[in-house]
């Protein structure tokens, strides 16, 4: 088709160091490399490139380089070259702008307005290689008091979930991703201790064994769910909203439901999976108190079940309603959490950042004394540990991350998910590509990732004098804000550095 | 309550009895986990009087073994979702049913003598709801099938609006009776909108104006026949259907509603 558009990227191969060995070709899967027999050169057609540096990192010789496209249009604060590249596509094509990944524009990311404290003379700091820091955290609603029997701690009533260190992985489902990237994700989970969501994509019989680490998902779709899925699994998770596409549903297209994904989401292979952007039987917070609790007659009270919403402008007064409707745990996604595909309008518009969020939730809660009947995850672009330890020093229990699990096991974020071809095998269902993700290695990876974070959450913890997790939740003075108002520093609860 | 458990502990062969509970004043929890804990000491016959608004019956029986031999009769008004995520059991209710019946159901069977609620059948994925009477909004929302589990309902008056959206498969048999009572309000609006599988047999005329643009109409063929005509007759079986009204019921003509393509939202996107 002949586009009017320039291309994103360039591609520069320097010929000397060039051996036409042809692995950028076979690398590459979205067609830019083609290799000339008459001339023994390779050829380019960068108008397809995507950025996502596969050819550039695999290439032997380092002969190529793929740089942002240095021509572009007459620069202009408004009209941006996305803005007008994104219009000549729909005017070309009549349809909605589709993309990958999260929210990329430059709102402001409270995380690098936020400081951490330390303690100096008066409080000693812990050196966590020395002494014990507890990280392991508890999921679930809590009792509103504490009973003692005969001297022992009456047990609590309500089911928990144990994590090792608290961070989660968030909900991708086998569809959105590759086989071998949900496989790694339920290992990696599983053997540290903490858990990983299915989405709402089913969950293969073969994985089950790792059922102990396994939060299952109940959609607008209801793909895959019977009682043997929600049995099998150490909690349930109702899921409303995503960050990335608050308010709209899912669209798996048919070509990438092969005949394991229809056997796992219990659908004809080739059909398209559409979830509803509401589940139909969820109309207000007496409908919802409704489905948390047949999930919980249907699981016999033996799981926490989690509700999770997008970080929208009234988020405090429906985690509210959550907890009321008998949620244990309460998932917070924000502005910035990813997705394999979403209307760009959505992703990059709809929401709020979910710093701001998470601490008017936490707030709301504890002035209504309900905190303890729920836990709060959130999610939604959590780049290292130190957002994490904010996170929680704001009110979070625990975290998901999504994006930077998939970092690990080799994104790129180019942000293609949505084409099915991604080059580094991750949300693509093309065996020729899913292969490069082997799944010892993205077991590995993502089990590195959770055990250097879990290190640098220690020492963030003893460089403050804490030592353990619990003692850190909710606790504001540990933060200082810089570069912001009055109002952002209100709502975040914390004061201003140097106060 | 605890004197039935009792009761039924004495005899020989529990299965056989048909224990009666009674109801009243009763919390659904407790309700339902007193039927799990006799359905795992074997029991299979049930009968639940002065029901009134306990909801979830039949979701908590996962992992009881003779589970689909097991047949709960209610009487009374239960509350939602009678029979979600139920996976085996049989479910009859001699009154009428709220909102949300054999929600995400996966096998077994639903029948009721009287009305349904909203949000019927929704995600349904498996097993037979028949109701006697009329049915509310939002109707068999989401059911779709997989290989040998075809999920079906059987209406025996009219839905309202919103009735098959997105519906994926299964089928649905709407009879139409009761046809005076429900005057112009016969066919609900905005049937089937989003509909990329499966089947609504229809009764009687359809109007083109009130279907979902994704819905296409066309005459059963003999084996669609068939199958309505299987239904038709549980259908009569089960709410003892005159012979003269049967027979009618069995040889009208059926309109069959499907979806015009299943993929209704392939081009929506850019590139």
């Amino acid at each position: 088709m002949l586009t009017s558009l320039l291309p994103e990227f360039s591609v520069h191969r320097d010929e000397d160091r060039c051996i036409q060995c042809r692995v950028c070709e076979r690398q590459c899967s979205f067609d830019v490399f083609s290799y000339d027999a008459e001339d023994n050169v390779m050829v380019h057609r960068e108008e397809n490139c995507v950025g996502c540096q596969r050819c550039a990192v695999l290439c032997p010789t380092n002969a190529l380089s793929i740089r942002i496209n240095e021509y572009s249009y007459k620069p202009n604060w408004n009209w941006t070259r996305e803005y007008i590249q994104d219009l000549k596509k729909q005017a070309e094509t009549g349809g909605v702008v589709l993309t990958g990944m999260g929210d990329d524009k430059p709102h402001k990311i409270y995380w690098d307005h936020i400081l951490i404290n330390a303690s100096q003379v008066t409080n000693p700091s812990i050196d966590p290689l020395r002494e014990p820091m507890e990280l392991r955290t508890f999921l679930g609603r809590k009792p509103d008091k504490l009973e003692i029997e005969d001297g022992v701690l009456s047990s609590n009533e309500y089911p928990n979930v144990v994590l090792s260190t608290p961070i989660m992985f968030a909900a991708m489902s086998y569809g959105a991703i590759s086989y071998n990237c949900f496989y790694s994700l339920a290992r990696a989970a599983f053997e540290s201790g903490t858990l990983f969501n299915t989405g709402e994509g089913g969950w293969p019989q073969e994985m089950r064994k790792f059922g102990s680490a396994t939060i299952v998902q109940c959609a607008s779709g209801r793909f895959g769910i019977d009682l043997e899925y929600l049995n099998d699994a150490a909690a349930v998770e109702i899921k409303i909203g995503q960050g990335a596409k608050p308010g709209i549903g899912g669209h798996l297209p048919g070509e990438k439901v092969s005949e394991h994904i229809s056997q796992t989401r219990m659908i004809p292979a080739g059909s398209d999976a559409i979830s509803p952007a509401p589940h139909h039987d969820i109309y207000s917070i007496e409908d919802l108190q409704m489905l948390v609790h047949a999930l919980k007659e249907a699981t016999d009270y033996r799981k926490p079940i989690l509700v999770k919403i997008s970080a929208v402008h009234n988020a405090p007064a429906i985690a509210s309603g959550m907890v009321r409707a008998g949620a244990d745990i309460i998932v917070i996604d924000g502005l910035r959490g990813g997705t394999g595909a979403a209307p760009k309008i959505l992703r990059d518009n709809v929401g709020i950042p979910i710093e701001l969020a998470l601490a008017a939730v936490d707030t709301r809660l504890r002035t209504e004394g309900i905190r303890n009947r729920a836990s709060l995850v959130i999610s939604g672009g959590l780049r290292n540990s130190s957002d994490i330890f904010k996170a929680i020093a704001l009110g979070a229990d625990a975290v998901y991350i999504g994006t930077s699990a998939l970092i690990a096991m080799g994104c790129t974020m180019c942000q293609k998910c949505y084409t099915g071809k991604c080059a580094w095998g991750i949300t693509t269902q093309d065996p020729y590509l899913t292969k490069r993700v082997n799944p010892e290695i993205g077991t590995a990876n993502l089990k590195n990732l959770l055990r250097a974070w879990s290190l640098e959450l220690k020492e963030l913890l003893g460089c403050g004098g804490i030592n353990s997790i619990e003692s850190l939740r909710g606790n504001r003075l540990q933060l200082r804000g810089i570069g912001l108002e009055n109002w952002e520093l209100e709502t975040l609860g914390i004061r201003g550095a140097g106060q | 309550m605890r004197q039935a458990a009792k009761k039924i502990r004495g005899k020989g062969s529990v299965s056989a009895t048909t224990v009666t509970i009674d109801a009243r004043g009763v919390h659904y929890k407790e309700l339902n986990r007193h039927i799990r804990s006799l359905a795992v000491e074997g029991g299979e016959r049930f009968e639940v009087v002065n029901v009134f608004g306990q909801r979830f019956f039949g979701t908590n029986l996962w992992g009881v073994e003779n589970r689909n031999n097991i047949r709960i009769l209610v009487r009374g008004t239960p509350g939602s979702d009678l029979g979600a995520f139920m996976d085996g059991p049989e479910i009859e209710v001699r009154g009428n049913v709220q909102d949300a019946t054999g929600n995400t159901m996966n096998s077994g069977r639903i029948i009721i003598h009287g009305n349904a609620g909203d949000v019927l059948g929704y995600g349904m994925r498996g097993g037979e709801i028949f109701v006697r009477g009329n049915v509310g909004y939002r109707v068999g929302i989401h059911m779709k099938e997989y290989r040998d589990m075809v999920p079906t309902i059987v209406i025996g008056g009219t839905t309202q609006d919103f009735f098959g959206e997105y519906m994926a498969g299964g089928r649905v048999i709407v009879l139409n009776r009761f046809f005076s009572e429900c005057s112009e309000s016969r066919q609900s609006f905005f049937i089937g909108t989003g509909m990329h599988g499966g089947s609504i047999f229809v009764r009687g005329e359809v109007n083109p104006e009130r279907l979902g643009a994704e819905v296409g109409v066309e005459e059963p063929d003999v084996e669609e026949y068939g199958l309505i005509r299987h239904f038709v007759d549980s259908y009569c079986r089960h709410f003892d259907v005159r012979e003269a009204e049967a027979r009618i019921l069995r040889e009208d003509r059926f309109y069959r509603l499907c979806a015009k393509s299943a993929r209704p939202y392939g081009k929506l996107y850019a590139y």
